[in-house]
């Protein structure tokens, strides 16, 4: 290979980038779906234009100076040149120029990114934890985790906090990330830190995905986060869901021999596991941390499980199946290192292993993959 | 004329030990980051096979971690500043027609702290704790609460002991290219190299007192139960961020300089012209130092400092573009018309500037807030600082290894197996790093030890994979360069290149004094003008009737070296006295030093 050779190789090598634009990216950063997102995409392809022409200029010139000017036997001494000071000027204003117009958008962008948005926006609170995200909605009575629902054209301000170290939000469809910082212990009556907040309205139904940008410990590649983005009827439902009573079935003991009933009607030996699911998760250790909105499960250290059968994922990470979630109550360190949460054998964070045996990991499985299913 | 053959110098391995000899110790630190070479890029090729597949678990994510976090720090303290500190110790006092550098026994210590800070650090696999919370190493995650482990006091400990090795290197530099340059040879006569390493030494030491004083607050922190950092506390987890950036941006430019330095000096050799705009290159040179120091927030656009601190140092960051436009510019019009020769060291210097290019421009796009906030922190990201790092300063390095390999070694390396390494390199650099561009854009964040199935970058990953083995290849084919160059290389001439500069003019290898007497300088290219070459050469090739008065070798650098590493290393007990034991063992070090005589005594 030549040099000559190798210029158009890197050329097309650039041109895959260009190319590889189509397929299933579903966590694309070049794919805006928010206001937010379209104003950095317009930036980015303004400059991508731009440095692209500056580098096949660099090259073209590169590629020109190595085929002509090669020493060949018997060239006299090139002539002797220490510069010109009209060439300097040139090459100093023409890029100076260039990065001006690079900057003063990009500016514009910073602030306009920036602004606090109208009354009317949606806020929700965002709490990063090692390894998994909080959602809280206005009014305190809604939390969920790991799938944010918002709803499409109304704008959205979205308030980042951290519960333990510095994580990132990053939906890249529905703009830039964001880093969670934890907030600091101030002296009473001091100010509190200023969080850090996103701003956008989406502009499109659909599912997009995330995860966390800022290196947050040994699971942070698993923090995944999903926008389940819908219309304002389909989040004010779901809203309502979130706040409706699971039944209290639950609360009451119910007794052996009702199983036995129930196992007995059609269909009946799925209910009786579920039912024998939620007798074990409430009676288990998973109400210290879970809760479950419309129970006695109240737990806040771990993810809120209201509506769990709804959710995209198991533990931000995993598809939501029940293959899946039986993988990971049975083994969620092995799934998640560094989850807080204790396995059958494994003990999680502080808590003992649970010992639960395969018949109750299923049912258990069974119940929170019931949670929220017409 | 005849050719001075180098007068006897003692050989063996206590020798070298307590060498105080210029050329000596950058042949330690060359061949010293060599070996960290390899160990930070066998930990590169085990986190590419980790990442050929999605959802895969070669290795445990916490090894991951390990891996990612020493890869970054190895490269960064371990492999690119000392190989730059290898060339400024062997070529630049012979640029300058110095016989020493200013202070030959500080130097000593400078590299015996650099290897005993990083076999400290390295120390930590045979435990299973090496650092593991990234490079930056980012508050809180340090913190005893997130981070209870050995890991992070190790790369806190090393990295302290690497940064008092750098700043010493620094001064010494700086009082070197300031003082002893030959009688004649004003600023503006020193070649580009030279003047990039004075650059780059003030950054050293202005720069890492910075990240000492961070590491200092964080070993409190771990060691001492302070809270500098522990937001529960009234911390403040975002002033690290600060503090590793106003030094870690500086740093860019400590990796980057000395191989601007070494182009700048291979093209005109290359071209048979002098260097055009000299005078611009250096101030451009001289510029990207200054304003390296105003651009640290870039790194931390998704920080969240509001629009007016983002607006600066986007500005900021903009403007730092332009002088390096600047020195690329120069450099085309150094060859524009010239006579141009591409032996090994050539091709190196033009691969660099053509890949060198694109990590500058990928730095345009992220110097835009709005688009870093979409990059920062991706593969991207890590595409364009690997395209800095090892497409700009590793590169640069490779050139002038080939460069000035007749030079230390007086026998030419293989042009051939050379051009081979260069093909080699250029394709599995590019292959491994450009697609890191495209994995990024679609979603994959830096720093993940495995990417889900559905996010569709495994082509992208498995590019990286295969081109990083034959970037690996590539490095074992240069150690075969230098060993069969070193054995059987034909015998290199005084000046095999025909280059300008004085370090041309003297022996290949030199003498242990360089030069039997101080040659005249009078001009930036003295070797290709007829009547300074002749003056020049009838000094610089000559047999010194008595040999010149050098310093004596010295053990006591490494007695102080050990001394300072196990002061630092002591903390680690966290018990507050047991440090001031190394410090007592320093102290002494410190005082038999003093009162050593550094010259031979007078028989």
């Amino acid at each position: 290979m030549t040099l000559r050779t190798a210029l158009p190789a890197f050329t097309l090598l650039l041109a895959l980038l260009l190319v590889a634009c189509g397929g299933e990216y579903p966590q694309s950063s070049i794919d805006p779906k928010s206001d937010f997102a379209h104003s950095i995409h317009t930036l980015y392809v303004a400059i991508f234009w731009i440095t692209l022409v500056i580098l096949v200029l660099v090259w073209g010139v590169m590629a020109y100076i190595l085929a002509k000017f090669r020493d060949r036997p018997g060239s006299p001494r090139p002539r002797q040149i220490h510069g010109h000071l009209g060439m300097e000027v040139l090459w100093t204003i023409l890029p100076a120029l260039i990065v001006i117009g690079i900057a003063v958008p990009s500016v514009q962008t910073v602030f306009r990114t920036q602004r606090t948005p109208a009354v009317s926006a949606l806020t929700v609170d965002v709490i990063g934890h090692q390894f998994w995200w909080e959602f809280r909605y206005p009014g305190g009575r809604v939390v969920t985790a790991n799938d944010l629902h918002l709803p499409v054209g109304r704008p959205i301000a979205l308030r980042l906090q951290s519960a333990d170290v510095i994580h990132s939000f990053w939906v890249p469809m529905l703009g830039g990330k964001r880093d969670l910082v934890p907030e600091r212990a101030r002296p009473e009556g001091a100010r509190p830190d200023h969080a850090n907040w996103l701003y956008f309205t989406i502009q499109e139904a659909g599912v997009y995905r995330g995860q966390c940008a800022e290196f947050c410990g040994s699971s942070h590649s698993l923090m995944g986060v999903r926008v389940v983005a819908e219309s304002g009827a389909e989040f004010a439902a779901w809203l309502a869901d979130m706040q409706r009573s699971e039944g209290s079935a639950a609360d009451s003991v119910v007794a052996d021999s009702a199983l036995v009933a129930v196992a007995g009607a059609p269909g009946g030996a799925a209910a009786a596991r579920i039912e024998l699911g939620r007798r074990t998760f409430h009676a288990a250790s998973c109400v210290a941390c879970h809760a479950i909105q419309g129970t006695t499960a109240a737990g806040r250290v771990g993810p809120n499980l209201t509506l769990f059968g709804r959710r995209q994922t198991v533990a931000g990470w995993l598809e939501n199946t029940p293959d899946n979630l039986v993988k990971w109550i049975t083994l969620p360190g092995s799934v998640k290192p560094g989850a807080k949460m204790p396995g059958v054998a494994e003990a999680g964070g502080n808590f003992p292993p649970t010992n639960l045996s395969e018949e109750q990991v299923r049912a258990v499985a069974e119940y929170l993959w019931s949670l929220g299913k017409p | 004329m005849s050719v001075a053959t180098p007068a006897p110098h003692p050989t063996g391995v206590w020798s070298w030990i307590t060498t105080v000899d210029h050329k000596r110790i950058g042949i330690m630190y060359f061949v010293t980051s060599i070996f960290f070479l390899f160990v930070g890029g066998l930990e590169a090729l085990i986190i590419r096979a980790q990442l050929w597949k999605p959802e895969q678990a070669l290795i445990s994510a916490e090894t991951y971690s390990q891996l990612f976090t020493m890869h970054g720090t190895t490269m960064v303290f371990m492999v690119v500043m000392p190989m730059a500190v290898a060339f400024f110790n062997y070529i630049v006092p012979l640029q300058i027609g110095a016989r020493d550098v200013a202070f030959p026994r500080l130097n000593a210590l400078s590299y015996w702290l650099y290897l005993l800070g990083s076999l400290y650090m390295n120390v930590s696999w045979l435990w299973g704790m090496a650092p593991n919370a990234g490079w930056t190493g980012y508050a809180n995650l340090t913190s005893t609460q997130f981070s209870p482990g050995q890991n992070v006091n190790f790369w806190v400990i090393g990295l302290s002991i690497l940064g008092i090795s750098s700043i010493l290197g620094g001064v010494n530099f700086i009082t070197t290219i300031v003082n002893l340059r030959a009688p004649g040879m004003k600023l503006m006569h020193m070649p580009l190299f030279t003047w990039m390493t004075l650059v780059t030494s003030f950054i050293l030491v202005t720069a890492m007192p910075v990240i000492a004083v961070a590491l200092v607050l964080l070993a409190f922190d771990r060691f001492f139960a302070a809270t500098f950092f522990v937001p529960t506390a009234g911390g403040d987890p975002v002033f690290w961020q600060h503090l590793f950036w106003i030094f870690g941006h500086p740093e860019v430019y400590v990796l980057i300089l000395p191989s601007f330095g070494v182009i700048s000096d291979v093209i005109p050799a290359f071209s048979r012209k002098p260097l055009f705009g000299y005078p611009v290159v250096v101030y451009a040179g001289v510029l990207i130092g200054f304003i390296g120091w105003g651009v640290w927030s870039h790194h931390m656009f998704a920080s969240g400092l509001g629009p007016i601190a983002d607006s600066f140092f986007l500005a900021s960051t903009m403007i730092i573009a332009i002088p390096t436009g600047v020195k690329i510019f120069n450099w085309l019009a150094t060859m524009w018309g010239g006579s141009l020769r591409l032996t090994t060291a050539m091709l190196f210097a033009v691969g660099m500037i053509a890949v060198f290019t694109v990590g500058g421009l990928s730095g345009i796009m992220h110097a835009s807030a709005p688009v870093d906030l979409q990059q920062h922190d991706t593969y991207f990201v890590v595409a364009h600082l690997h395209y800095v790092i090892v497409g700009g300063a590793m590169m640069g390095l490779f050139s002038g290894f080939y460069y000035w390999f007749p030079k230390v070694t007086g026998r030419m390396a293989d042009e051939g197996l050379g051009k081979i390494h260069f093909w080699l390199a250029m394709i599995g650099f590019n292959l491994t790093f450009f697609p890191m561009h495209m994995s990024g854009m679609y979603g994959m964040p830096r720093r993940t030890w495995t990417y889900a199935a559905a996010l569709n970058v495994d082509i992208y990953n498995q590019l990286s994979t295969v081109g990083g083995v034959i970037f690996g290849v590539s490095a074992l084919v240069w150690v075969w360069v230098m060993l069969k160059g070193v054995r059987s290389g034909a015998p290199a001439s005084p000046n095999p290149w025909e280059a300008p500069t004085l370090e041309w003019s003297i022996p290949s290898p030199p003498a242990h004094y360089n030069c039997p007497a101080l040659p005249r300088v009078r001009h930036r290219d003295p070797l290709w003008r007829e009547e300074d070459r002749a003056a020049i050469e009838a000094v610089t090739l000559s047999v010194p009737e008595v040999e010149p008065e050098m310093p004596n070798s010295s053990f006591w650098p490494i007695v102080v070296a050990a001394g300072t590493s196990a002061t630092w290393m002591l903390v680690m007990t966290g018990r507050w006295w047991a440090p001031l034991i190394g410090l007592a063992f320093t102290a002494f070090g410190v005082f038999a030093w003093a009162f050593e005589d550094p010259f031979r005594k007078k028989s």
